[in-house]
């Protein structure tokens, strides 16, 4: 093989990530950071100008509180997460955030992000908790801020590196490791705190489109569940790996349904014209106080949406041209409404040229004036996303102040956003049960849990140090399915047809077959049960097996035989927590057929787990839902 | 394909340090052919289409043809960027409907470059442990009144020893 080189790094705070989350915790620690004299160093696998979720541009901020506009208290989003999750979020991490969001949006207009006014100078939101952006530049922007205040405070951050391992000693976490993804180079990066923020994960299971489209998942491609491996790898007890996200979007091109939902109050129907949330309200009645809590849970709006594609009267419209008409008519004469008419179109483009340009490039192709006819949409294939209706991550201790008596036993050992794993941190949709942060949030969360690793680093200083032999031994693995290659490419006339190893993709295709097929996928309808899921688990541990059988040509390959490894993870974890909650909590998301119910009574609990790597054992532990809020459900 | 690069108008960007296209791409795409000293997509499925490339090809070289698996041919949207706003032109596959034109703003009041990250707002606290971040609790508006945290008692920020109202 050819030669490679290894860096070694040293720093006091390591970021590993350098989406929304990390450049929150860049930006923050950076502050702290400059008065004591403390190196923050930021990871990044692709460039932090457009890295992560946001890479593409947004066209809203769908978290901002407005604390002081005395209309919404943290109480009242809290409230809210808590309802749309069915009950189980973790109200400590829901409301740190929400306190300090505000915050965080006011730093972003300061930094030159168009955040849309009305006549008076005040934001303009979509619905109660979001606010239009001219947002193209959003990921930029921030980018821009989070490098600049790393280079002020003297930090350094990496791009074109990817993560692959946690470095650990004595159940400590002191490092990562990985490669360039540009020469040959392994990275080792020695910190005393370590914080991740790599993103959720996509094309665990297998998307609709079956062609070139695969590439259109809702979520990015990109987020290949770096952050749930790194913390299951480095043995942090995970939560809510059940609670993935099926967003319902226009289909095929997942262009956002939020402007047209909420900002011009649309309507979408089934193919007869029937509105799927009146005619199956009933429904309702089945799923506790969730039910009936306004707005409607995400997930019960899918469900009554596919009850009616079940019934066969899809496909499911959204209204458009009602919804425009109606704003136009509303206009007190002809030349206010064609002013009306044509401020709105440029709204509903601007949405998706912001966020998702293939949806109206969908729409081009398709010859849709939405003014003039209906356009569908569907329920997107599951994503793993702690940062929306999701909340699949990390457990983390919760900020000291919040706590009660009741909730400190349980939520609170040491330092906020600390997983179980000494010295290793997590936000975004790195770390769970604190849904609805979007964007904005998870800057915040990443700002809150690295000035918290700083803290951490204050009172315990250094930890022990990476032995040579660790580095060695990761630094084989991370390089094997290279020397695969390298070893086994002449022994067949096709380099995709080999006994002797995987390449990534088809690895990846096999990985999605399962997960579609066993662990309710698009193809099932979203529906799995105990005995699925066992098969499931069966052919994934072959899968577990050959995975040291991945093949790489190229250092961008080498990526992706590690992206599949991070998602593998990610699978099993969901499988056995999907199998581990014995009961039906969030349909439209996932259904267990022969669990069909909700059981509150057993279920109102966090189903968490923990990875031994050592082992490759699993083990499933129940923990207790507390609220902060007295009166709440229990 | 999704992004493709036209033959004709990429120069591999041999006049600057790097190729724009393959710095850009948050997928690592995007890449070059040293030999014919052109970029290309190395791998279209695992495309966004995020338009990263289009938006920053100094040749204008790079557009996107919609997936191959639901989107039909003969549409186009193309996007031009400059330091202050983004134009749009979105190209319908009847010709008979009118192109749309759209600009939207892409930055408000701060060039690209002269973003300054800190000091827009007082620091209350130099306490680590303290709750508060940086430039809070100034950042949280509070001169328009105390933050109003409803009826959770245990939200309040006063509750630690440096926190705000």
């Amino acid at each position: 093989m050819t030669e490679w080189k290894t860096v070694v790094v040293e720093t006091d705070l390591l970021i590993c990530g350098g989406g929304m989350a990390a450049c929150g915790a860049a930006v923050e620690t950076a502050h702290w950071a400059k008065q004591r004299g403390l190196k923050v160093t930021l990871v990044d696998k692709a460039a932090v100008d457009r890295s992560g979720a946001v890479a593409m541009g947004l066209s809203a901020i769908n978290l901002y509180v407005d604390l002081n506009g005395g209309k919404n208290t943290v109480r009242d989003y809290v409230d809210y997460v808590r309802n749309d999750l069915m009950g189980i979020t973790r109200e400590d991490l829901v409301a740190n955030i929400a306190r300090h969001v505000d915050s965080t949006v006011h730093m972003f207009e300061k930094w030159g992000l168009p955040i849309w006014k009305d006549e008076k100078g005040q934001y303009v939101h979509e619905g109660r908790w979001q606010v239009m952006i001219s947002g193209e530049s959003y990921k930029a922007i921030v980018a821009e801020a989070a490098k600049k205040a790393l280079a002020e405070a003297g930090g350094e951050y990496f791009e074109r590196v990817f993560l692959t391992h946690p470095l650990m000693v004595d159940g400590r976490c002191v490092g990562a490791m990985g490669f360039s993804v540009r020469e040959n180079t392994i990275y080792v990066f020695k910190a005393k705190a370590v914080l991740t923020a790599m993103g959720g994960a996509v094309h665990v299971f297998k998307p609709r489109s079956t062609g070139e489209g695969i590439g259109r998942s809702w979520y990015p491609p990109f987020n290949s569940a770096g952050s749930a491996a790194f913390t299951i790898t480095a043995g942090a007890e995970m939560t809510c790996q059940e609670v993935r996200f099926v967003p319902v979007r226009f289909k095929d091109a997942y262009g956002p349904v939020g402007a047209w939902f909420l900002l011009f109050k649309a309507i979408a129907t089934n193919a007869l014209g029937e509105d799927y949330m009146a005619t199956n309200d009933a429904e309702l009645d089945k799923w506790g106080p969730y039910g009936r809590a306004k707005p409607t849970p995400a997930n019960l709006r899918n469900w009554l949406m596919m009850m009616d594609i079940q019934k066969g009267k899809g496909p499911i419209y959204m209204q458009t041209g009602d919804a425009i008409n109606r704003i136009s008519k509303a206009m007190p004469d002809e030349k206010a409404a064609r002013k009306k008419l044509k401020e709105l179109e440029s709204e509903a483009w601007e949405d998706f040229l912001d966020m998702t340009i293939a949806q109206a490039l969908l729409w081009a192709a398709t010859n849709v004036e939405p003014e003039k006819k209906p356009s569908e949409i569907m329920a997107c294939e599951p994503y793993f996303i702690g940062s929306h209706s999701g909340a699949s991550g990390a457990w983390v201790s919760g900020p000291k102040d919040l706590q009660t008596p009741d909730t400190e036993s349980e939520y609170f050992w040491g330092y906020a956003n600390m997983t179980t794993v000494p010295g290793l941190f997590a936000a975004g949709d790195a770390s769970g049960a604190s849904s609805h942060k979007f964007s904005s949030g998870s800057f915040t969360e990443g700002r809150i849990a690295g000035k918290s690793a700083l803290a951490f680093i204050a009172d315990k200083g250094n930890g022990a140090t990476v032995s040579d032999a660790q580095i060695a031994a990761l630094t084989a693995e991370i390089l094997q399915p290279l020397e695969t290659f390298e070893k086994h490419r002449d022994d067949t006339t096709d380099p995709d047809i080999n006994p002797s190893y995987l390449r990534p993709k088809q690895f990846m295709s096999r990985l999605q077959k399962v997960m579609d097929e066993y662990a309710g996928g698009v193809s099932t309808q979203l529906a799995t049960s105990k005995a699925q899921l066992e098969k499931g688990l069966e052919l994934l541990a072959f899968l577990r097996e050959d995975a040291s059988k991945l093949g790489a040509e190229t250092l961008h390959e080498l990526m992706r035989c590690w992206e599949n490894r991070h998602r593998l993870l990610q699978a099993e974890a969901h499988m056995r927590s999907v199998l581990f909650r014995d009961e039906t909590r969030w349909p439209g998301y996932y259904v267990r057929t022969d669990k069909p119910a909700m059981d509150q009574a057993n279920w109102l609990a966090f189903c968490n787990s923990k990875y031994n790597r050592e082992t490759g054992q699993w083990t499933m532990v129940k923990r207790p839902v507390k609220y902060l809020t007295r009166d709440a459900e229990r | 394909m999704p992004s493709y690069v036209i033959t004709s108008k990429c120069d591999g960007c041999k006049a600057l340090d790097r190729t724009a296209c393959q710095y850009i791409c948050p997928n690592d795409l995007m890449t070059l052919d040293r030999q014919k000293m052109k970029a290309y997509n190395r791998d279209p499925v695992m495309c966004w289409e995020c338009f990263n490339c289009v938006k920053m090809c100094p040749t204008q070289a790079i557009e996107v043809r919609g997936y191959s698996d639901f989107v039909p041919l003969g549409a186009s949207v193309s996007a031009l960027r400059s330091t202050e706003d983004i134009m749009w032109t979105v190209q319908f596959r009847n010709p008979e409907i009118k192109p749309k034109r759209f600009k939207f703003p892409i930055r408000r009041g701060v060039s690209e470059g002269q973003i300054q990250p800190h000091g827009h707002f007082p620091t209350g606290t130099d306490d680590l442990n303290s709750p508060l971040l940086m430039g809070e609790p100034s950042a949280l508006n509070t001169e328009q009144g105390p933050v109003k945290l409803g009826g959770l008692a245990e939200l309040a920020l006063s509750r630690s020893p440096n926190g705000g109202k």
